[in-house]
């Protein structure tokens, strides 16, 4: 539907961003360039040097007799305070804010210090005085406590398993690893007694679920707490998800203390106490028969989510439940999903969230397969990859993937690197004593999260006491000024993806303008913004929702024009003067019709189903499809990995913009491959944290990463307004698995374990 | 990441300088480029009472004297006159990132003697030395002690560093290993051969740079008997000694 048929058409075209010139002029407004709370004090929070220790006493009364100094918030006042995060397993340990009794990892906050500035916040956190007395802490998650243990099976893995004519079997360890935004997290909190509104500026990300995880911890009615983000935002790659946790702490602190206060989060407090992914041990059984048909799947998965179950955890292990077969046709799987706790920083989002985990077992083990059957691993893959004839397709565990062309992204990916070509270098190489490997991965990416899907750490019965959960809205607005002036508002909160900027095509489209005219807001207030509880930025949804939002939004706006159009007898009547009508003159619009031009819609991805009795989910509305092709060789003298070459192709619906799309694939492939060979968190046994600056936390830089060939297929998704799907996770989930598969190939081992950092695998090779 | 409260100062001459330090003792740091001393300052892991910035002093030039290179101590490390220096100019793309070479210096670096930098391996293998606001000339070899530790005395200010300049039939490398472009390295080696022979050094595997002996029959081979690394988060040990083997190879493989 449009009001023209002549007009430009901007989905689809790659716009340049935006975004980027406010960003080069040093106009953006991040979390340190608003001042909302004049006079704020500055907090620093002092915190736990233990990994697991009774906090015997702390006494802050030497802090609080410094003379800048505004007051203290301890462990104690946040218990007193607030009650412990909701979290979707049954009888979690409490989850507070800050610890008061028992400090559960080396970084856990015990009080906040609030003073004039930050230089004197964190002298004066060094003069609390804090009796520790240690324990043993717990770094072993095969020795962790189990707070969640459920088992599925759907189709007859056992019978598929009878059948086989090959099981491979492996273990599969993904390490922790995380996001690294440039900028950290940040809070300004002001608590106002007397309407008893918390107003928390903060660089949060969503999912809106944890505003209501927020408020519930602070027993506030959600319109009580009122969260409002900047503008821009530095970076997330799902970790700010957990600044509501601070919104908590600093709001708490706020309140205490009768002045509004700000926290900036520096990195040392990153590194050690925001979030990071979840380390996983993955035991994989899979079921062929000797053509290399996949029958089925059997997992056990024993998941670290660190000191704390937190919420949205365990959602890293139900992400991807709908997916367990990858994109593959096997009938059967049997999973058992363990969630343990160590002493270990909470866990959380990371792009991928899930996704990487679950491919390294599943891509590891069909390229172990296809050695044992003798098959080209292309090959195998092929065989049983789901066709294109085959969608909208149910997985055994309730998935429904709605299109993709996995097929020919696998060819294309094959044709990039010159596949057989390839394959004949690495005889030639391996006749000359190198030790050149070849990886491929093949991946469904899901977008648009179901929010039920959580639940199902719940049993069927635990479950059917609660409200069903299947939601996976956004909402946004798009409002025409008196004089013509075109606004959209986005409740995504964008991070750098570019969101601004496809927003502004899909209005113009709509609307008959070009992008440029329209003004874009990103800064979300949750109490005048459109949003609802699954709003935000996260799997990778706003392709898909975030853009559905706005493009429904405008087409009512776009219906409302062509309506005062007709009824003014002027087809071509100017975009100004229909303003102009709808805000100056409202007698002459048409008879019944609602004045002013201010439009809000929300957007729902249509077939996704709360859990149901048979633990069945349709756990995301959209489902992309990667191929990946690396080409490594190992420097058999220092066991350096060199990627060679490197194809990934996606299958992502319906782009947008290809220059962002491109953009999102760059920089999830360097974030895939950070996880391939450099990044991982690691504690040593009485758990102190190893990786507590970037000079060990190995981020890898623009000159450490090779540059992959890209390629696109377009398969529109039916279930979503525009067609597209997310495409910004794809490359965490498939590159680790796609070169330790390469890496696994140059040195003829099975056991390969990311990151595959030079000295491993120089221990590997020996 | 705030560092503790200090005095700064920002002495005019030399001899202020001096009497600053002398005066504060272990509570003075120098700040020359900051590279490392600032993220030390603001991790607190430094806290010391007085900060004495040197960047005001004479000490920005870079002279050829005498069959060798004076460089003052507060000439950056990206500073172009320094590609003249054998071997130097080698090392130099090694240290850290274009930004921080814009700012840190080549005497801040030496004296602070990590023993996974690059410039106090040069100095060393070059058999260079040290010059101080005592009037001293100390060795590269005398002057690294050990890890973060070198010879100068309290109150002593290092004003200059003295490199040999380019001799005929000679030839210098430098190897490095590193992990990420730009990081302090696993491992390093470098050598130099000419009229005088072949003399190798290695660093980051020992706590300061080292020259050995080697056999050079099996260069790398003989190096890595020699050195006893110990193992990190992000190299074992036995993968050290290998990088010493390897390095040294190059490297002697690059000047004979």
């Amino acid at each position: 539907m449009g009001v023209a048929t002549d007009r430009e058409t901007w989905i689809g075209k790659a716009v340049p961003r935006l975004e980027d010139e406010p960003l080069l002029r040093g106009e953006g407004q991040f979390m340190d360039d608003i001042d909302p709370a004049r006079k704020a004090g500055h907090a620093a929070i002092l915190r736990s040097p233990f990994a697991h220790a009774r906090v015997v006493s702390l006494d802050p009364s030497a802090a609080l007799a410094h003379p800048d100094v505004i007051g203290v918030l301890t462990g104690e006042d946040v218990a007193a305070m607030s009650k412990p995060f909701p979290v979707g397993v049954e009888d979690p340990p409490p989850y507070y804010a800050a610890a008061h009794d028992v400090a559960r990892y080396a970084g856990e906050p015990l009080a906040v210090v609030v003073a004039r500035d930050r230089y004197t916040a964190e002298d004066a956190a060094e003069l609390i005085e804090v009796e520790y007395e240690p324990l043993e802490p717990v770094m072993d998650a095969e020795a962790g406590e189990v707070v969640s243990d459920r088992s599925f099976s759907y189709g007859d893995p056992e019978a598929a398993f009878a059948a086989a004519d090959l099981v491979v079997e492996g273990r599969y360890a993904f390490p922790r690893w995380t996001s690294c935004p440039i900028e950290c997290y940040g809070v300004v909190a002001n608590w106002n007694e007397a309407t008893g509104v918390l107003t928390a500026w903060v660089n949060f990300q969503g999912p809106f679920t944890l505003h209501s995880v927020a408020a519930g911890a602070l027993g506030l009615r959600g319109s009580k707490l009122r969260l409002i983000t900047p503008p821009n935002s530095g970076g997330s790659f799902g970790i700010k998800a957990t600044t509501y946790v601070y919104v908590v702490l600093i709001g708490l602190a706020a309140r205490k203390l009768g002045v509004p206060v700000r926290w900036t989060e520096d990195r040392l407090e990153h590194l050690a106490g925001s979030s990071a992914s979840t380390a996983r041990i993955t035991d994989l059984a899979a079921a062929f028969t000797s053509a290399g048909e996949l029958l089925a799947l059997r997992y056990d998965v024993l998941e670290d989510v660190g000191a704390y179950i937190r919420a949205p955890e365990p959602a890293s292990l139900y992400r991807m439940h709908g997916a367990l077969t990858g994109a593959y046709r096997a009938k059967h799987v049997a999973v058992r999903n363990r969630v343990v706790l160590t002493n270990r920083c909470p866990t959380g989002l990371n792009r991928g969230f899930g996704g990487p985990q679950l491919y390294m077992a599943l891509e590891r083990t069909m390229a172990i397969a296809a050695g044992k059957l003798g098959l080209d691993p292309a090959e195998l893959a092929r065989h049983n990859l789901i066709g294109p004839d085959e969608f909208p397709y149910r997985t055994p565990s309730g998935g429904l993937y709605d299109s993709g062309d996995y097929e020919g992204c696998l060819d294309d990916a094959l044709e990039l690197v010159d596949y057989d070509a390839r394959r004949a270098e690495q005889r030639a190489a391996r006749a000359d004593g190198r030790l050149y490997g070849i990886g491929v991965a093949c991946c469904v990416e899901p977008s648009i999260s179901n929010m039920g899907y959580v639940t199902l750490a719940l049993t069927a019965e635990e479950r059917a006491a609660g409200l069903p959960k299947s939601g996976n809205a956004e909402g946004a607005t798009v409002a025409i000024s008196p004089l013509g002036g075109i606004t959209v508002l986005i409740g995504t909160t964008p991070q750098g993806q570019g969101h601004a900027t496809v927003a502004a095509q899909v209005a113009a489209e709509a609307l008959g303008v070009a992008p440029e005219e329209i003004q874009v807001l990103t800064a979300v207030d949750t109490s005048t913004s459109a949003w609802t509880v699954s709003s935000g930025n996260y799997s990778s949804r706003f392709s898909g929702v975030g853009a559905g939002a706005v493009h429904l939004a405008a087409q009512k706006l776009a219906a409302k024009i062509a309506a005062i159009r007709e009824h003014a007898g002027d087809e071509s009547m100017s975009l100004r003067r229909v303003a102009g009508i709808a805000h100056w003159h409202t007698e002459a619009l048409p008879p019944g019709m609602e004045p002013g031009l201010h439009e809000t819609a929300f957007c729902a991805a249509p077939n996704l189903n709360a859990p149901d009795e048979e633990d069945r989910v349709a756990a995301s509305a959209a489902h992309g499809f990667i191929a990946d092709v690396a080409v490594v060789e190992v420097d058999r003298a220092t066991g350096e990995v060199n990627v060679v070459d490197y194809a990934t192709v996606h299958d992502a619906g319906r782009l947008l913009n290809p220059l962002i799309a491109d953009g999102q694939v760059r920089g999830d492939f360097a974030h895939g491959a950070g996880a391939a060979l450099f990044e991982r968190v690691v504690y040593d046994e009485d758990g102190n944290l190893l990786t507590g600056t970037f000079m060990d936390y190995l981020c890898p830089t623009a000159p450490d990463l090779p540059a992959p060939k890209i390629g696109h297929r377009e398969t529109p998704s039916p279930f979503t307004p525009l067609g597209a799907k997310g495409l910004g996770e794809g490359g965490t989930m498939s590159v680790p698995c796609a070169i330790a598969n390469a890496v696994a190939d140059a040195l003829g081992v099975e056991g390969v374990e990311v990151p595959l950092t030079p000295g491993r695998v120089w221990e590997l090779m020996r | 990441m705030k560092p503790v409260a200090f005095r700064y100062e920002r002495p005019e001459s030399i001899e202020e300088a001096v009497a600053l330090l002398a005066e504060h003792g272990d509570e003075a740091k120098v700040l020359a480029g900051g590279q490392s001393l600032v993220p030390m300052l603001n991790m607190r892991l430094a806290r010391p009472t007085v900060i004495v910035d040197v960047n005001r002093l004479p000490l920005g030039d870079v002279a050829r004297t005498n069959g060798s290179w004076h460089v003052g101590a507060t000439v950056r490390q990206a500073d172009p006159r320094l590609a003249e220096i054998p071997l130097l100019g080698q090392c130099l793309p090694f240290v850290g990132h274009f930004v921080t070479r814009n700012r840190g210096t080549v005497g801040g670096s030496v004296a602070h003697a990590d023993a996974a930098a690059e410039l106090p391996l040069a100095l060393t293998v070059l058999g260079g030395s040290i010059v101080t606001s005592a009037g001293r000339t100390i060795a590269a070899e005398e002057f690294f002690v050990t890890h973060f530790t070198t010879a100068l005395e309290p109150g002593e200010l290092l004003v200059g560093t003295r490199w040999p300049a380019a001799q005929p039939d000679t030839r210098h490398a430098f190897e490095e290993f590193a992990l990420r472009r730009g990081d302090f390295a696993l491992c390093m080696a470098a050598a130099i051969s000419g009229p005088n022979g072949l003399r190798v050094a290695v660093g980051s595997v020992v706590d300061r740079p080292t020259v050995i002996e080697i056999d050079p029959a099996h260069p790398g081979a003989s190096a890595a008997e020699q050195v006893e690394p110990w193992g990190t988060l992000h190299a074992s040990a036995g993968y050290l000694r290998q990088l010493v083997r390897i390095l040294v190879d190059r490297a002697v493989g690059r000047v004979t």
